[in-house]
């Protein structure tokens, strides 16, 4: 085989991986996105988990979120105010509803009524929560 | 030839032999499930509509959806522009009542299952949104009191079976509506307001009749469904459900590279949301503010799901209560159509901007900029074999 070919071949080869490499980061969330559903707010005060009510969250429907929210020694948060919102980094857009905090359940849980995720991918989830020991965030990635 | 060589060739056939093999990858096979009719859920309630599922309310709201009689001029009805052999559409840019109106008719199979109706959102549920055209002056150019009296002249048994006895009419005007022409106006503002709440009454009866009959207007089977339903179950397509490979190369760009999954998305390919998409603005008519002007509009209007024309509770009117209300995001931003049966009603858009299919692949290609607001798109390459496999997928959506 000459020279000529196998270099050209391995410049097909190079560009075959590189195009399927370039599609896979376009399509896809970022490699090591952390999935966490329970983290310490960004300066520390809080933690927050959050699970969707109703299982996985699927996209489509409205559906809620219970947060639980605690303080760094992991006591119940019981005068939060939490105000919610998200988007999707790839896109550049945010969240297709205004979903709001209920009141406190008990036990630092906290009803988040009207998400709705309209599109699949990657989604941000941000809560920022104030309470006594003062105003913090949070952000959730989830992927669909 | 030498080792490296060796690789290369085999390295490239693994790649291509790998294409071939499987046809769909994992992911792609999830996504065609998703959109495969048979995943359509249940329609969803109407709370605000307590006649929704009412075979009498439905009865009544077909005859009054093709009464020509509901019109100021005697000769428009509903179906003047949802014309049902058409897919409930009318094949023109703009739609055409007793005027020229500034949007595209949209078709009607699956409406019920959105949230928002009307291509911009501003009414909140399909009972409210039949009221829409009914006071038009370009679309039946009706009155509340004319309406209310008509219903009562022609209706009475069939109305009163759903919805109980009448109101007394006797005293309304003969064109009477808060949102007519001046001396209209003038007649709805000297009524008693008992008066004016009886002809809301009788009116937002014809709105939920006519959801009812909506309600039963269903998407069929497609070749699509067909063919995603063998491809979901590890079956080979077959007879008219095998997609040629132009198709599954359209199906793939669809999915893949063209992004249109991103909004098309579900059984009925749309998000049930707003975009803008920079359509171009169409010359003569008035500026379009798309959704960012219909919120305050859906807000406002005394037959949303929070009005007291409403059957709802307040908390089951979670779409308006979780809606956004201030977000630049949604300047010129427009309702993602459906594209089952797309391929054959252009022309397209919210104003029938766009006359083929072709022209649309090309808009999406070359992502233009909005007349106002900021469009999504990234803007694509399409070579005309990935326009014409687009195309063809497309058509895979068409019922027979």
């Amino acid at each position: 085989m000459s020279r000529k070919l196998l270099v050209a071949l391995a410049i097909l080869v190079v560009l075959a991986v590189t195009g399927f490499v370039a599609m896979r980061l376009l399509m896809t969330p970022p490699d090591g996105l952390d999935l966490a559903r329970s983290k310490a707010t960004e300066a520390g005060l809080y933690i927050v988990a959050v699970a969707a009510e109703d299982g996985e969250p699927r996209q489509g429907p409205l559906h809620a979120w219970i947060a639980t929210v605690t303080d760094a020694a992991g006591a119940p948060v019981e005068d939060a105010l939490i105000d919610i919102d998200g988007g999707m980094p790839q896109h550049g857009h945010g969240l297709p509803t205004a979903p709001q905090a209920g009141d406190h359940l008990g036990d630092g849980r906290y009803r988040i009524e009207g998400v709705r995720f309209n599109m699949g991918g990657w989604w941000e989830l941000r809560l920022t929560v104030r309470a006594a020991a003062g105003q913090d965030a949070v952000t959730f990635n989830i992927v669909l | 030839m030498r080792l490296p060589a060796i690789i290369a060739v085999c390295a490239l056939a693994l790649l291509v032999q790998g294409c071939q093999r499987e046809e769909f990858s994992q992911e792609e096979r999830r996504q065609i499930g998703e959109l495969r009719l048979s995943r359509l859920e249940p329609l969803p309630p109407d709370p605000g509509n307590r006649f929704a599922d009412d075979p009498r309310a439905a009865a009544l709201g077909e005859a009054l959806f093709f009464d020509e009689g509901l019109s100021r001029s005697g000769d428009v009805a509903c179906a003047t522009c949802h014309l049902p052999d058409r897919q409930f559409q009318d094949d023109l840019p703009l739609a055409q009542g007793i005027g020229t109106t500034d949007r595209r008719t949209m078709p009607l199979a699956g409406i019920a299952h959105g949230a928002w109706f009307f291509w911009d959102g501003r009414a909140d549920s399909l009972w409210a949104q039949a009221l829409g055209p009914l006071e038009n002056p370009v679309e039946h150019g009706a009155t509340r009191t004319a309406l209310a009296r008509f219903v009562a002249s022609r209706y009475r048994d069939d109305y009163e079976a759903v919805f109980g006895p009448l109101p007394d009419l006797s005293a309304l005007p003969e064109a009477a509506s808060p949102l007519g022409d001046a001396a209209e106006r003038a007649a709805w503002e000297a009524m008693e307001e008992a008066d004016r709440e009886a002809a809301n009454r009788v009116f937002s009866g014809i709105g939920k009749a006519m959801a009812a009959f909506e309600r039963t207007i269903v998407h069929s089977e497609t070749r699509f469904d067909r063919f995603a339903e063998a491809v979901v179950a590890g079956r080979r397509p077959e007879g008219d459900a095998a997609f040629s490979a132009l198709e599954i190369e359209g199906l793939k760009l669809f999915l893949g590279k063209a992004n249109c999954i991103d909004c098309h998305n579900g059984p009925r390919f749309t998000d049930d949301f707003f975009h803008n998409t920079g359509v171009p603005a169409v010359p003569g008519l008035p500026e379009d503010g798309g959704r960012m002007a219909a919120i305050g509009t859906v807000l406002a209007d005394p037959f949303n799901c929070l009005g007291v024309y409403s059957d709802a509770a307040p908390d089951e009117c979670a779409e308006l209560r979780f809606m956004v209300r201030d977000s630049h995001e949604m300047e010129r931003a427009f309702k993602t159509p459906s594209l089952r049966g797309a391929a054959s009603r252009p022309p397209y858009m919210h104003s029938g901007q766009i006359a083929t299919l072709e022209d649309v692949i090309d808009h999406y290609g070359q992502a233009p900029e909005a007349p106002a607001g900021h469009s999504e798109l990234r803007g694509v390459i399409f070579t005309d074999r990935g326009r014409a496999a687009l195309i063809a997928f497309l058509r895979t959506l068409d019922s027979e």
